[in-house]
């Protein structure tokens, strides 16, 4: 239940906003860093933490495509696929990806490590091609370097090759 | 001021600079909120703005100062600010950069238009995918709340200004700033019919500004350095100051360049960002974002202004430039792009929510080898059946890639259609429905 362990995480997140409603996506991100996905029952507290119905909470939840409805890998590996980091690679890279894994777009590995999406911009376009691993960045991947983060990850759950506070050319690289 | 001074991107540039409030503070930073507040009536600075030409870069370039004067002046309740920091038009990295390595400059100018709007609160719609970006602004706000420069009784002067950052979940519409006020409410994030304009009734349906991280960040710097020095920078007087264009696609240097506004595009590409990443010349490019129309080598002597901009044809819109080498197929570019509206369609009104899915299926049908000569009838017949006719200007943006590269390219179409048809007759490939 998010209500006993997250109490002051949720006072503290009513208490930005006048209207109640403001705090559902707030909340289910809560939900979903607690179960991986948005379950049925977390659907249900939050809405009645929240004074809405279900549906309510159902209808919202379905627009965005961040909240997953069903567990998915321990890794979400989201690459993507726009005209701007088509341009660069992306396209081979999430073949490459795919080798790899030996999965489809949309499917999770059998060890249940990692789920492969693709998807569109996710404003790093200048450093295409790129990915996103839960919430970090990985940018001007190379399948080398998309081979080192595979192994970084399985291995030690992180890798140091995520992006850091970002900005492109770095000063040292400028003309 | 010499040409290519920049001003937003001056502290970052600094080596070993942090984006941290001491290091910003050190830079003079929070010097123009104390010049401000208490000091100069919130009017005065509201007329500030609007003398130093400021338009919004969020992509329609509404003068800023003027959107201000928007709000009702007899009115005591609560209104708000909105920072839009969803940036999820492709070709768009400039707000991320902003956020990320000079979180207290955004700040700092969410505060001076706190100020002047007379705003208690304000929150920043930052894209869901942006979790290290939102991860910094907490922090900054902290930080600023700490020192005085956020929070109640802001420097001492009784003023509440309290900023909370709200994550957006995946959706680009989200940027529009009606669907970003339905998605602060909790809601689906469906744009609003305008007018009502959010200026009246915006978020809880009481008066609201939505502005760009960009167009905040320019505040502090039009205080402290003056209107006037604002309006010099660029070509004023319509497009003053300097715009940070992203540049992707296939140049030597892609990445973030401040300039000030009136540079042609041929500078950009050629000398900030490198030229081309190989030989093969230049064939295409957009100049503002997905939702710009491409333009060609002809247009590369236009100027990167908002006037000029349109004036060849296309928009400066969020200022993301991106390049495409000789080699590159054009019906495959407008495909991809196509295939991001369609599924970006927020399925409120339904020339976007089917006219994007039918573009889609034709497409990708004259892709496939199966296209049909009218079939680009069908498109031209759908984009003019969709642009203006639509809740947003999503619809207008959305017929772009094909009108455009119909225009510039349509031998690329035609050519394909014509060996579809040499291959003998197919079964004509009707669209279906199916959504995602
Ligand atoms: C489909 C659509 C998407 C938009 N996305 C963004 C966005 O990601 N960021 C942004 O600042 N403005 C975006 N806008 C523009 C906003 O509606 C609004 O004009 C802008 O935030 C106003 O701020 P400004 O005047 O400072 O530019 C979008 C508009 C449309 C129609
Ligand atoms: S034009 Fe498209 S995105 Fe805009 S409201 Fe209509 S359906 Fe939604
Ligand atoms: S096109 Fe890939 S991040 Fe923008």
């Amino acid at each position: 239940m998010l209500k006993e362990k997250y109490k002051a995480e949720i006072d503290e997140i009513l208490s930005r906003y006048p209207v109640r409603r403001s705090a559902l996506l707030p909340l289910l991100y809560l939900a979903q860093q607690e179960e991986g996905y948005v379950s049925e029952p977390a659907m249900k507290e939050i809405a009645s933490i929240l004074r809405l119905t279900p549906p309510q909470v159902y209808e919202t939840v379905t627009f965005y495509t961040m909240f997953n409805l069903k567990p998915i890998g321990r890794f979400h590996i989201q690459v993507c696929k726009s005209l701007m980091c088509a341009l660069v690679g992306s396209d081979p890279l999430i073949g490459w990806l795919e080798a790899k894994l030996d999965v489809k777009p949309g499917d999770t590995t059998k060890d249940g490590l990692f789920t492969l999406s693709k998807v569109e911009c996710l404003g790093a376009c200048g450093t295409g091609p790129m990915m996103q691993i839960n919430s970090d960045y990985y940018e001007r991947l190379t399948e080398e370097k998309v081979d080192r983060i595979l192994a970084d990850l399985k291995r030690d759950g992180t890798s140091t090759l995520k992006s850091g506070p970002f900005m492109w050319p770095e000063p040292a690289q400028r003309a | 001021m010499p040409k290519h001074e920049p001003v937003l991107l001056k502290n970052m540039l600094q080596p070993g600079y942090t984006g941290s409030l001491a290091d910003y503070e050190r830079a003079g930073g929070y010097q123009a909120l104390r010049t401000v507040l208490g000091k100069i009536p919130p009017a005065e600075v509201t007329h500030m703005v609007i003398k130093s030409g400021l338009r919004g870069r969020g992509g329609a370039g509404f003068p800023t100062g003027v959107k201000w004067g928007f709000l009702p002046k007899d009115y005591t309740g609560p209104k708000y600010l909105c920072c839009n920091a969803d940036e999820s038009e492709p070709g768009t990295f400039k707000d991320r950069q902003l956020m990320e390595r000079d979180p207290h400059q955004v700040l700092e100018g969410i505060a001076i238009a706190c100020y002047a709007i007379g705003v208690e609160t304000a929150y920043i719609y930052i894209r869901g995918e942006f979790a290290l970006g939102a991860k910094i602004l907490e922090a900054a706000i902290r930080e600023a709340r700490a020192a005085g420069y956020l929070g109640t009784n802001v420097l001492g002067t009784g003023r509440t200004m309290n900023v909370w950052v709200h994550r957006g979940a995946g959706a680009y519409i989200c940027g529009e700033e009606t669907a970003l006020l339905e998605s602060l409410e909790g809601k689906r994030g469906l744009p609003r019919v305008k007018p009502p304009f959010p200026a009246t009734h915006g978020l809880y349906n009481k008066p609201t500004v939505v502005n760009n991280v960009e167009t905040l960040a320019n505040l502090p710097h039009i205080i402290t350095r003056g209107p006037d020095w604002f309006a010099s920078i660029g070509s004023p007087p319509k497009s003053a100051g300097t715009r940070i264009f992203c540049v992707s696609g296939h140049v030597k240097r892609p990445g973030n360049y401040e300039v000030p506004m009136g540079i042609t595009c041929r500078e950009l590409i050629f000398e900030q960002a490198g030229g081309m990443r190989s030989d093969k010349p230049l064939k295409a490019f957009i100049p503002g974002g997905a939702s710009a129309p491409f333009l060609t080598p002809d247009h590369l002597d236009v100027k990167l202004d908002f006037e000029s901009v349109a004036q060849a044809g296309s928009m400066l819109g969020s200022g993301g430039v991106t390049v495409m080498e000789e080699g590159t197929d054009m019906v495959w570019a407008a495909l991809r792009l196509t295939e991001f509206f369609y599924h970006e369609s927020c399925g409120k009104c339904s020339p976007c929510r089917e006219g994007s899915s039918w573009l889609v299926q034709t497409l990708r049908r004259i892709v496939a080898g199966q296209g049909r000569m009218q079939d680009l009838e069908t498109l031209t017949d759908l984009c003019q059946n969709i642009a203006g006719r639509t809740v947003c200007a999503f619809g207008d943006a959305e017929v772009s890639p094909i009108l455009s590269t119909l225009k510039y390219w349509r031998h690329e179409y035609e050519a394909l259609i014509r060996a579809a048809e040499a291959d003998g007759p197919t079964e004509l490939l009707m669209p279906t429905a199916a959504r995602h």
